[in-house]
């Protein structure tokens, strides 16, 4: 049976990671690499490396970032943040990317998203979309949900899924940060809309929250950073909890 | 030991040639026939589009020479489903060593299928060593359904094969380089198996 995937997510600025870890036994807190194989070896069924620098550098600072990642671990990634390019794809798949996560640039640019899935092929394409409910209706942001768009949610997630992406991950702005748990309410309208996996985004706090997004919200995958890197939740606990609660995970 | 990964620009070879330095070998990427010829073992790995993986295989005359190779070939994703009689993909002839036509997901679930589903009813030495059931990452769109070369079966929607060999070639859906320890084992079965060419 397909199991529901666990997903860290890990910030990058500069090749380093960005948010405060919490491991012991880690050389260096801020060196993606390790932190990936820890990950890997705990039980994580998949990474997110999310780009923030804005460097002239980035781009080749990102490209060796990947390298040493896909040396390192055996589990799959997906590498997103400023990514706008066949160019800039090309380069991170060739590194040994699994998947790139695309965002602003695909509400700029939505004929990227076509571009793309034909020439790498819609499963290494995943759409980001960060959406906040403004008055009852989920708004798509975009720079980490600063600037509201003219986009409804659902309208883009159709949209996305028709120009051949292959995944969405949604974050919901409001419950990001929050350690409230999912919006779970969209991700189940979400995923009964489109007939692609979609990633839950923002608001992991419990266990429970992941339950709840797996059976309520009909998730995919769940993805998180803070609860994992500090330490809130193991993520071999998760998997025993959710796997008591009759759902499927790689154990 | 001498391994190849045939490089004719179809996908992500980079991580399976780290996934083999891992193992303490090397892999050497190339499309040059002589080479991949006198290779101990080939890996014809593969993402993306089929018929577009098959006209770049075409246009190295490398479509002729996988079906006549002797040592042991493992084809990986897409470079499985290239080894299949066809694939509905853009209804793209394959290279015709698996006798299966490979066919689509339909929309009952949702495609593509992303991420850890189990492998059963393994019979292969491919397979060594590995549990029954064991997780493998996987990430497609198409399927070989159940044939008389299955040597693995995966349930999405129904149970298809998720792992074929005839003779000296094999191919597996899932991705062993990315499937964590267990897909580590099953690519040292394979750089370990005794057939030579």
């Amino acid at each position: 049976m397909l199991t529901k995937r666990i997903i860290p997510c890990l910030d990058i600025k500069n090749g380093r990671t960005v948010k405060g870890v919490n491991f012991i036994n880690l050389r260096d807190a801020g060196d993606p690499v390790e932190l990936a194989k820890i990950y890997s070896q705990n039980g994580a069924d998949e990474l997110v490396f999310l780009d923030i620098s804005a460097t002239e550098e980035r781009r080749k600072t990102l490209a060796k970032l990947v390298l040493d990642v896909a040396a390192a671990i055996n589990i799959p990634f997906t590498v997103g943040g400023g990514i706008s390019t066949v160019e800039d794809v090309d380069v991170l798949l060739q590194n040994g990317a699994d998947k790139v996560s695309i965002n602003s640039s695909a509400v700029k640019n939505p004929q990227l998203i076509n571009d793309l899935s034909s020439k790498f092929g819609s499963q290494c394409i995943v759409v980001a979309i960060d959406a906040k409910n403004i008055e009852g209706e989920w708004v798509v942001h975009l720079v980490g949900g600063k600037v509201p768009t003219a986009l409804n949610l659902f309208d883009w997630a159709v949209e996305v899924e028709k120009r051949g992406a292959g995944e969405i991950l949604f974050t919901s702005m409001d419950n990001d940060g929050t350690k409230d748990g999912f919006a779970n309410e969209a991700l189940a309208k979400l995923t009964e809309l489109i007939n692609i996996p979609v990633i839950a985004s923002g608001g992991a706090g419990t266990i429970q929250h992941f339950t709840d997004t797996f059976i309520t919200g009909k998730s995919d995958a769940a993805l998180a950073a803070s609860v994992f890197h500090f330490k809130e939740i193991e993520i071999s606990e998760l998997k025993k909890e959710l796997q008591k609660q009759g759902i499927p995970v790689r154990i | 030991m001498n391994i190849i990964i045939i490089d004719y620009g179809a996908g992500n070879i980079k991580s399976i040639q780290f996934a083999v330095e891992r193992l303490g070998y090397e892999a050497i990427l190339s499309n040059d026939e002589t080479v991949i010829r006198n290779a101990d073992k080939v890996i014809f790995p593969g993402v993306g589009e089929a018929s577009s993986a098959m006209r770049k295989l075409r246009a190295s005359g490398l479509d002729a020479l996988i079906p006549t190779l002797k040592q042991p070939v493992l084809g990986i994703c897409l470079g499985m489903q290239l080894m299949c009689n066809s694939s509905q993909e853009n209804n793209t002839k394959g290279l015709g060593i698996f006798d299966v036509d490979v066919v689509q997901f339909s929309n009952k679930v949702k495609v593509p299928q992303i991420g850890w589903n189990q492998i059963s009813k393994l019979n292969s030495p491919l397979f060594k060593g590995v549990s029954e059931d064991e997780y493998m990452y996987l990430v497609h769109s198409y399927y070989a359904p159940m044939c008389d070369e299955a040597i693995a079966s995966t349930n999405y929607e129904l149970t298809y094969a998720s792992a074929l060999q005839k003779n000296n070639f094999f191919g597996v859906q899932f991705h062993p380089e990315k499937s964590s320890l267990a897909g580590a084992k099953i690519l040292e079965n394979f750089i370990l198996l005794n057939q030579t060419k």
